[in-house]
């Protein structure tokens, strides 16, 4: 099986995050940049004169597709690493996912998500490897 | 026969230019404060100004603020398209540079003006309806008071007001004229409920710095000669800048934290307060008035804000309250030490100049607050002064002029 967990939390915690994950071996992941608030409710600006309230405050939202069984680790590494204690640090979502497609070679599911190094080849006994630059995007 | 000077003429040229830079420099201090969907319609308001004011002036304007006077109330026509007015000087205004430099520089104050009460219509204004404002503003409002104040037999020049380059025909005018407008033409959809916030401070900033910079043109060229008035004028500048945005500093850091938005709206009112009594006080009474200038604009804002008022950009409440403060002291600061042409305020013994500047400003106030609203409320019957909601909503870029400020 496969899932889509959905993090979303402070903008100042992602490369923290990054390092982290990167350290277990997730490797694919994508980041888009939210606006919103829970509990929080917003924070005081300084203007002109005295302060005004916004209640849309910025944070990341990073998204990783992976298998089931890793799921559990993923999200302790990025809670541990997101966390400040205070109000506002966000929250984390997982859902199911009904298939992948890797749109270069066409593989699916499971296959379409592995790499060289990641998460799976680790637990199999292989080596971690650096993320490689390529020189055209 | 007066002699033409070439290094005041000089200095008058480059003033003039420094002062024309201000404009465009208003249209960034503005544009960083609205949402980016107005951005480049807030900038426009500032710049097609120049157009617009430019030709109203050579055509119409300048006669009717300088041509010879017509009971002290409006100038006569014989400066009608620039005619009459050329190489040679007039005695009347600048004895030792051509009357067409004198013409052209004031010609970028009257631009200015009508630019600086933009901040009220901003992100709900209807362009059409702006521009037909502008160029009857300029013609209603600020020729006659340019005419009262500066022109040889203008009512308040008679009665020795002293404005030295333009607290009361510059920024009283636009100040109170921006209020009464905001009064027509009503409030933002969202005012007071959702944050409008600035889309771009450094933009401002920006702005703010130049319109600084321009400033040195703006009242040390009002000195009309490159000479030690010219000097005073250009330090009382600098120095009342510099003390009303670090006064602004610590008002705003006392209410939350020294909010740079909040320096450079100190820095610009500052500048509007020196801006009638820069050639007519010591550097010292530079540092009172710029800073005294912070707090009667910092909680006019706040007031303002009070009566739930979406003046958007606070023009009533740093030029107009700023050149009040600003042609008050100079009824209080001003000394014939500075300027032998001057006259003395109430600290230098001399109490019923305070009067005068007191007279100025009311008749002043009255005037531009009355003509606008009237002119306001004709405009919003014939051809509406606002947008539609749905305008509104998907900005004034994109609605009014079919661009959008980034790709």
């Amino acid at each position: 099986m496969t899932k889509k967990i959905e993090a979303i939390f402070r903008e100042e915690k992602l490369n923290v995050v990054k390092e982290a994950l990167y350290e277990i071996g997730i490797i694919g992941m994508n980041v888009t940049e939210v606006r919103g608030h829970g509990r929080q409710g917003g924070i005081e600006l300084s203007g002109r004169t005295g302060s005004y309230r916004v209640d849309l405050l910025p944070r990341v939202q990073l998204n990783i597709i992976l298998s089931d069984r890793n799921v559990e680790k993923t999200i302790e590494t990025i809670q541990q690493a997101a966390q400040t204690g205070s109000i506002g640090d966000g929250l984390i979502f997982v859902y199911p996912v009904d298939d992948v497609i890797r749109i270069r070679t066409g593989e699916r599911g499971h296959d379409a998500l592995t790499y060289e190094g990641d998460i799976d080849m680790l637990a199999e006994g292989g080596a971690k490897v650096e993320v490689q630059m390529q020189a055209t995007d | 026969m007066n002699e033409i000077n070439t290094g005041d003429t000089a200095w008058v040229l480059i003033a003039t230019a420094l002062v024309m830079m201000m404009t465009p420099a208003l249209a960034f201090f503005y544009g960083g404060m609205v949402r980016k969907k107005n951005l480049l319609s807030t900038i426009n308001l500032s710049f097609i100004t120049v157009g617009l004011i430019s030709l109203q002036w050579v055509l119409i304007g300048y006669t009717l603020a300088f041509g010879t006077s017509q009971g002290g109330l409006i100038g006569g026509l014989n400066f009608f398209g620039l005619s009459n007015v050329g190489a040679e000087p007039n005695a009347d205004y600048a004895a030792t540079i051509p009357h067409l430099a004198f013409s052209a520089y004031q010609m970028m104050f009257a631009i200015i003006t009508p630019a600086l009460i933009t901040g009220a219509f901003v992100e709900r204004v209807r362009f059409k309806a702006f521009l037909v404002f502008t160029v009857l503003w300029a013609t209603f409002v600020y020729d006659p008071v340019a005419h009262w104040v500066w022109g040889v037999g203008g009512i308040l020049r008679s009665i020795g007001a002293l404005d030295f380059a333009g607290g009361t025909v510059v920024h009283i005018t636009a100040g109170f004229s921006a209020l009464a407008f905001a009064m027509v033409l009503g409030k933002r959809k969202w005012f007071g409920q959702a944050v409008m916030e600035p889309s771009n401070i450094p933009l401002t900033v920006l702005g703010a710095g130049l319109l600084w910079m321009g400033w040195f043109g703006f009242n040390g060229g009002s000195a009309l000669a490159a000479n030690g008035l010219a000097v005073n004028a250009l330090v009382t500048t600098n120095t009342a800048a510099a003390a009303a945005a670090v006064v602004w500093m610590f008002l705003s850091w006392k209410d939350n934290k020294p909010s740079v938005l909040g320096i450079v709206t100190g820095a610009v009112v500052g500048l509007v307060a020196i801006t009638p009594a820069a050639g007519f006080v010591t550097p010292l009474s530079a540092i009172v008035i710029g800073g005294l200038a912070a707090p009667v604009s910092y909680y006019a804002i706040k007031l303002r804000q009070r009566w739930g008022l979406d003046e958007s950009l606070d023009v009533w409440a740093c030029h107009g309250m700023g050149g009040t403060w600003g042609a008050l002291a100079t009824g209080l600061f001003a000394t014939k030490l500075v300027n032998p042409a001057g006259a003395d305020g109430l600290f230098y013994g001399n109490p019923s100049q305070f009067l005068i500047q007191a007279l100025a400003v009311v008749v002043a106030i009255a005037f531009a607050f009355a003509v606008t609203f009237v002119l306001a409320k004709l405009i919003h019957r014939w051809l509406g002064l606002r947008v539609t909601e749905n305008e509104e909503e998907v900005g004034l870029d994109i609605s009014e002029h079919g661009e959008r400020a980034y790709a």
